[in-house]
């Protein structure tokens, strides 16, 4: 499977990064160059095989269930603090609704 | 005795003793930083004054009685670690500024056992990399040099570049590193130290920047095993904020490093013999393999068929992940934002992510997202899990007949800046021996075990069965012991 330069620029835009005109053509290459590579996987028989997520057996059986209940909060002070732009206690961001 | 010549182990000694304080200790650390790190820029960050204060703090406990089991203990953190009120970058500009006002659990279960820490090391961006080339802080200088060309730049390896440069260098008795493919285990074999990727699930997960979620896991790097055995009792346990931390006993991974290995049965994987690996490396690992036959351990033939499979599996498994978990840096909550006068809220996302991602995680996060995108997420993501069970498998099987399975740890000596540039794929292969333990959630070692003809170090890797550390420690040290590694690089502390 090959992308050409529209999908190039939909993942892009799918993954919200600008990408400039004169950088498609690199990106494509670099892509497909990638995706070439990965293509070996189909060569696997992996009939009846259950996907793996991650983890082990011995660690997935470790892992707890806790309790539903909130454990923090009351911190948005904090919370914003990072913040490149807020307004009161909220974040700032461009105007979305006309 | 320079204090920064002290193993870690030998610090909590001296430390113990009343041979030296933690402020002294503390101090020639910070002074090695002062004068090494210009050159080197191992660290991102250095926080000498709070070092210092920390370490008074620490010399007062010991004399109230109250000495943790790293008290006073001077390290680097890798700056993927959130700590608070310090600066966190993950090496990336898109971070720029962000002073995280939490504690990651490993460093907080540090500073709970008495640690002091020097500063924030760097790395990859976002942990991305193989060289610490693609930092948005520069690249970091591999302490070793080569013998016959000691101008060249060498990389010390990544993600973890920091961290294992600032340790060989001695500008930090240990320091916390994390691991998705091997970035614990290859820049520890470039520079010359140990270092543990644990079980997937030993170390918590929160306040870690995530990469790839089911691959990462934090460990340490020090010079000796048994100084990587004592960081990683102090770094693991369970963690109510981290689902996937396994609630198990933390086993005592130093008295594991005394252990014989008389009677274990350790695997060699024909599918790790691969063309073209240099023959000093293939010379490595029969030497490997014979200094445990020595000491009574079985060698025994094995095979994981879905070796090959592993690298492009992880590049489509840790993408995938990647690129969702990136989707926070969206320039609204925290760090870079960049927008034009009369931007909309995605113009803004659009160019916020274009700035202050670099190159390399533009391209994962285009990957993963292509992998998941509808009409493709079966035949990339589907898949490659399906591969990964059957790698996993492979360890399983192989695992009822040996107890540890020993490997070179990379394909190569540290390289220069420069090589291996020119194609991702061709940076992507420094992974080749490690990937697999953490598609397979295994705990893997790093052993220095050797030089190149160049004078350079190489390392030999361990992988145990999961939560089984102490093997791996066991096996580890029976090699430190045999190899008894005492080469220096050339740029170091007290040098």
């Amino acid at each position: 499977m090959s992308l050409d330069t529209a999908t190039v620029r939909r993942v892009a835009a799918l993954a919200r990064i600008r990408l400039p005109e004169e950088e498609v053509a690199r990106v494509q290459g670099e892509l497909n160059g990638i995706l070439g590579w990965i293509e070996q996987l189909q060569a696997v028989n992996t009939d009846g095989v259950e996907p793996m997520a991650g983890g082990t057996p011995e660690g997935i059986a470790s892992m707890p269930m806790r309790d539903d209940v909130v454990t923090d909060g009351g911190m948005a002070p904090k919370v914003l603090a990072n913040a490149p732009d807020r307004e009161g206690e909220y974040f700032g961001v461009p105007k979305v609704v006309e | 005795m320079h204090p920064t010549d002290f193993t870690l182990a030998g610090a909590v000694a001296a430390l113990a003793e009343g041979a030296v304080s933690a402020e002294e200790l503390t101090r020639a650390h910070v002074d090695a930083i002062e004068a090494l790190n210009p050159r080197l820029n191992a660290f991102i960050t250095t926080t000498p004054d709070q070092a210092i204060e920390a370490a008074r703090a620490s010399d007062a406990k010991r004399k109230r009685g109250e000495a943790g089991p790293l008290e006073g203990i001077p390290l680097a953190i890798k700056d993927l670690f959130c700590t608070e009120g310090v600066q966190t970058t993950a090496a990336s500009r898109i971070l720029g500024g962000f002073i995280p006002p939490y504690e990651s659990t490993v460093t907080s279960n540090l500073k709970r056992d008495g640690a002091v820490f020097l500063g924030k090391a760097n790395l990859d961006e976002f942990a991305m990399g193989s060289s610490n080339l693609t930092s948005a802080y520069g690249g970091v200088l591999n302490p070793w040099s080569r013998r016959n060309d000691t101008d060249a730049r060498l990389v010390p390896g990544g993600s973890s570049g920091g961290s294992a440069a600032a340790v060989a260098a001695r500008l930090a008795l240990g320091a916390t590193g994390t691991d998705t493919g091997g970035s614990i285990r290859q820049p520890a074999a470039f520079c010359g130290i140990a270092g543990i990727k644990p079980t997937y699930g030993r170390c918590s997960r929160f306040g870690i920047v995530a990469f790839a979620s089911s691959l990462d896991q934090a460990g340490p790097f020090a010079r000796t095993v048994e100084d990587c055995a004592i960081l990683l009792r102090s770094m693991a346990g369970h963690d109510p904020k981290d689902s996937t931390s396994a609630d198990r006993p933390v086993p005592d991974f130093a008295a594991a490093c005394g252990r014989s290995v008389k009677g274990l049965r350790i695997g060699v994987p024909k599918e790790y013999r691969l063309d073209g690996t240099p023959p000093e490396i293939e010379r490595l690992w029969r030497q490997g393999l014979d200094w445990l036959r020595d000491a009574g351990a079985e060698i025994v033939d094995i095979s994981l068929p879905h070796t090959k499979y592993a690298l492009p599996t992880y590049y489509i498994v840790a993408p995938a992940e990647a690129s969702s978990n990136l989707a926070r840096y969206d320039g609204v909550r925290f760090g870079l934002r960049v927008a034009e006068k009369n931007s909309d809220l995605r113009d803004l996302y659009e160019r916020t992510r274009e700035a202050g991602f670099g190159q390399e995680v533009r391209r994962r996060i285009m990957i993963g997202t292509y992998v998941l995108s509808a009409g493709y997420y079966d035949a990339y993501y589907l898949k490659a899990q399906k591969v990964r069970a059957l790698i996993a498998r492979d360890f399983t099987e192989a695992f009822g007949r040996v107890d540890a399975i020993v490997t070179p740890a990379t394909p190569s000596a540290a390289f220069a800046e420069g090589e291996n540039s020119d194609d991702p794929i061709k940076m992507y292969l420094n992974d080749v021996f490690t990937v697999t333990a953490n598609l397979a959630g295994l705990p893997g070692l790093a052993v220095p075990a050797g030089l190149d003809p160049q004078g350079l170090p190489l390392g030999l890797q361990v992988i145990g069965r999961p939560f089984d550390e102490e093997t791996v420690f066991s096996v580890g040290a029976a090699i430190e012991r045999a190899a008894g590694f005492d080469a220096v690089p050339s740029m170091r502390a007290g040098a």
